[in-house]
């Protein structure tokens, strides 16, 4: 297959699933008696400097969220429990850093580390348990996801404040706070410095899977668990490991918002990434590429669904109706592309060998 | 069911200019063959040569792109295996449709119903099928009781309930011990004495010359020639099947050394239950030596390959290994990495399962396996023009047919993925090949060249472990033959003079007391 093709087939499947997905919403909104053409026309508008800049910090974050699930996902390990793991992370690392015991920016690089490791402690438990005990990690990630929604509300109460009627950690002394960058002049609105994370994550994690070891056997196992333990990978290993790494990488997820923006984590802190994460990833085939389009997708559709409220009376769950569509549709689209794949690269082997003369049958060696 | 004869009558089934296509395969052109009422014609062909897509085509599974079939003289056109049985056409598969939790009526009228109900007259009716052609079975036994050779009876009286005058047998005695392909052939000379037609698919030459009445080769897709066992040895027969010389597993002087390479003693394995599934389990493999493993498929040769590579621990029991730098070492506890990292070289008995990515192109596949060591990898670092230039060396080096490197697995022929996984696990320079089942499934002209490479790398002082349901195979390749039963080692052989009858018996437990 040449190059072209092969490119074309790989825009086949998205394109194919957004098309379906439009056509489903447009049928939605009929059936509810909505405005069709202005929702389009809504949603598809060219957004403003100030909402490029807000979709821009929506992709970073969901972009995170969407690695930290495709790294299970590529060894066919299911963390539901993104969610989770970055509430757990996002509250120590406000705790630790709100308690300002170092100064200035190692605050901040020390509080990120401690992100990560309770993000990763988080994960490891549903590792352990699928491992030791054989506990399916969907059910322990889901668990854990319930726990951990608790488990944080309880230790606000312990270490956080009141301000009205929200509890939080203590606010982060500003000289730990990572200050924006501001792309459109006339706005105010400015990209979270850690925004920039995610470009830092996208490309450690192609790297991790393309180029290294570790990540052979993490898709090999992905690919085949059997075919990874006769090639010697110990596969018990590897779902502590990527349930680790996973959870590490959720840990990052709040760290944006929260040295960017809301400097301390209260019950009023955004959640629900950890889910929208999953569908990102989904979207993206688990490739830092794809993960990439499909952040900035989902982003967008968030974004302009707020408008449509205002401008044409569309309640905006029809965007997460829209959102769920698409990724059903992604699903279906690209095992109906591969299939069709695996019977073009057949269909071109037999043609290029039969061009080839039969090989004759070598002497046995004497 | 009676001939409504138009035709000549004593033409069972004549196929015209059959063909079929599937994408970029051709799987049969111009195929012609006339089967006589009343006789057991055989359908010799090598792997991959087009016997299973006639078959299918015949039963109605497959509709030909062109060509034409006549049954008992008349043109028919099937759509569905239905239609086929309709004409009574019967097929007995390669592997056994039965539901082992229920007993052989209940297999027999499953799904057969309207015919005669399925309480007394159906069991009178698998009674009276029974005695008429020595099958001995009990209607009302649970198939999960029984032995390999009376669930094909069971299979076969299936077809024959259904009113089957001409039965299709896919390779039927692929299952049986030597002894059991005995019973079998009596079986369907019954049968044939009774006025069926059968055909027989094989790729086993003597079975062929010793129970059919017509023969007929398939090579690459077409019939190549029809012929009387009288008339052909099987030599012969072979050559129209491979069309060019016939290759030889023999291997000629001896290489064994008097170094020992692999020494297992007193293996004990349970299953998951604490059930034995290897007991006592002693050998030793020398440098240059070839050990044969034979013994009915489901008696331990999997299980002892998996631990010997390291996927399956034992309870009791001690494997050492003697590598060049390190000496003897004791490696029960080792990993399979480690294993894998000390030179022992796996041709898993499942490819597609234990040996592949499927969906991976070959070079990544050149990497499986082998993620610890050059050149596949530098440190921890994948090495992709390494594997890439690798991968490169063993399709040339191997005859590996594929348009290139970045073709994925799945894509290649069985016969080119298993070449591929024996250059990959020949290199590295492994002192010890486990080989499962290497040449199965394969065409004639792979396994000549994969005997050729196991041999080469012999001669060189690699120790192999041979696994094999293939009887030749095994007397061919091996320096000594042990035979697993039950998970105990049972007999020990010497090739040169052992018979497949004497393998036979010892894989069947019938010499135990001896």
């Amino acid at each position: 297959m040449n190059l072209a093709k092969r490119a074309a087939l790989g825009l086949a499947a998205p394109v194919l699933a957004l098309v379906v997905a439009a056509v489903v919403a447009s049928l939605v909104l009929v059936g509810t008696g909505d405005d069709v053409a202005g929702f389009w026309k809504t949603l598809l508008t060219w957004p403003q400097g100030r909402n490029i800049v807000n979709i821009l910090n929506a992709s970073a974050i969901l972009y995170i969220s969407g690695v930290a699930a495709a790294i299970g996902f590529r060894m066919n390990l299911f963390n539901i429990g993104v969610e989770g793991q970055y509430r757990v992370a996002t509250f120590a690392a406000a705790a630790f850093a709100g308690a300002g015991w170092l100064p200035g920016k190692l605050n901040t690089v020390v509080a990120v580390l401690v992100a990560m490791l309770a993000g990763a402690l988080w994960a490891g438990i549903a590792g352990l348990l699928r491992t030791t005990r054989g506990v399916s990690e969907v059910i322990s990630t889901i668990m854990l996801n319930a726990i951990a929604g608790s488990l944080v509300g309880y230790l606000l109460t312990r270490v956080g404040s009141s301000t009205g009627n929200t509890r939080s950690t203590k606010q982060i002394e500003q000289g730990s706070w990572v200050g924006g960058i501001t792309i459109f002049g006339d706005s105010p609105t400015k990209l979270f410095g850690l925004s920039l994370v995610a470009v830092v994550v996208g490309v450690l994690f192609w790297l991790l899977l393309n180029r290294t070891r570790f990540g052979f056997d993490l898709r090999a196992s992905g690919a085949s668990e059997t075919a990874a333990v006769a090639s010697g990978v110990d596969v018990r290993r590897m779902i502590v490991i990527s349930m680790l790494m996973s959870g590490a990488v959720a840990g990052l997820i709040g760290m944006p918002t929260l040295f960017g923006d809301a400097h301390n984590y209260g019950s009023s802190f955004q959640t629900g990434i950890g889910f929208a994460g999953i569908a990102v990833a989904l979207l993206g085939r688990n490739n830092p590429v794809g993960i990439a389009f499909g952040a900035l997708i989902f982003a967008f559709l968030t974004e302009q669904g707020n408008l449509l409220n205002i401008l044409v009376g569309v309640s905006p769950d029809i965007v997460a109706v829209t959102q769920g569509v698409i990724v059903i549709a992604v699903v279906i689209a690209y095992e109906i592309v591969r299939r069709y794949r695996v019977r073009l690269e057949q269909a071109s082997v037999g043609e290029q060998l039969e061009a080839q003369p039969a090989p004759q049958p070598k002497e046995p060696v004497s | 069911m009676s001939t409504s004869a138009t035709g000549p009558s004593t033409h069972a089934i004549e196929l015209r200019g059959i063909g079929k296509r599937f994408p970029g395969v051709i799987a049969n052109h111009d195929v012609d063959i006339t089967i006589r009422t009343g006789t057991i014609h055989a359908l010799v062909g090598e792997n991959g040569a087009g016997k299973s897509t006639l078959m299918k085509i015949l039963y109605g599974v497959q509709k030909p792109d062109e060509g034409s079939i006549t049954v008992n003289g008349k043109h028919v056109t099937f759509s569905t295996p239905a239609d086929a049985i309709a004409e009574g056409i019967g097929m007995v598969f390669q592997h056994f449709m039965l539901a082992d939790n229920l007993t052989v009526l209940e297999n027999v009228t499953l799904g057969a119903e309207k015919l005669h109900g399925i309480g007394d007259s159906a069991r009178e009716e698998i009674l009276k099928i029974s005695r008429r052609y020595g099958f001995a079975l009990d209607p009302d036994e649970l198939v999960e009781t029984l032995g390999v050779g009376e669930r094909q009876r069971v299979e076969i009286l299936k077809v024959l309930y259904r009113g089957a005058r001409i039965i299709i047998l896919d390779e039927p005695t692929a299952v049986l011990v030597p002894q059991e392909v005995d019973a079998l052939f009596d079986n369907l000379r019954q049968l044939k004495d009774q006025g069926h037609t059968l055909i027989f698919i094989s790729h086993k030459l003597d079975e062929v010359l010793a129970v059919a009445d017509d023969i007929t080769v398939i090579r690459r897709g077409t019939t190549v020639a029809t012929v009387e066992p009288a008339d052909v040895t099987a030599r012969k027969l072979a050559e129209l099947m491979v069309g060019s010389e016939l290759p030889s597993p023999s291997t000629e002087e001896s290489t064994v050394t008097d170094r020992v390479l692999l020494s297992v003693s007193g293996i004990e394995l349970r299953d998951a239950a604490g059930r034995p599934e290897l007991t006592g389990i002693s050998f030793e493999i020398h440098a240059g030596e070839v050990l044969g493993i034979a013994g009915v498929e489901g008696n331990g040769q999997s299980e002892l390959v998996e631990t010997l590579i390291g996927m399956r621990h034992p309870v009791a029991g001690t494997v050492r290994l003697r590598t060049s730098e390190e000496g003897d070492q004791d490696i029960t506890r080792w990993s399979t990495r480690e294993r894998r990292e000390a030179g022992i070289g796996y041709i898993p008995e499942d490819r597609q399962r234990h040996g592949l990515l499927l969906d991976s192109p070959l070079w990544e596949n050149r990497i499986l396996g082998h993620q610890t060591r050059p050149p596949s990898v530098k440190g921890p670092w994948l090495d992709v023009k390494g594997a890439r230039d690798d991968s490169q060396r063993i399709v040339s080096a191997y005859d590996v047919r594929t348009p290139g490197i970045d073709t994925t697995a799945r894509a290649l022929s069985g016969g080119n993925q298993q070449k591929f996984i024996v250059g990959r696990e020949m290199s590295g320079d492994p002192i010890l090949l486990m080989a499962s089942h290497p040449t199965r499934g394969v065409d004639v002209g792979a396994q000549a060249q994969i005997w050729d490479h196991i041999k080469r790398a012999r001669s060189e002082g690699l120790a192999v472990l041979l696994i094999s349901a293939d009887l030749d195979e095994l007397i061919g390749l091996s320096d000594s033959i042990r035979v697993l039963l039950r998970g105990r080692l049972v007999g020990e052989f010497d090739p040169q003079t052992v018979t497949p009858q004497e393998l036979g018996s010892a894989m069947t437990g019938a010499g135990e007391d001896a």
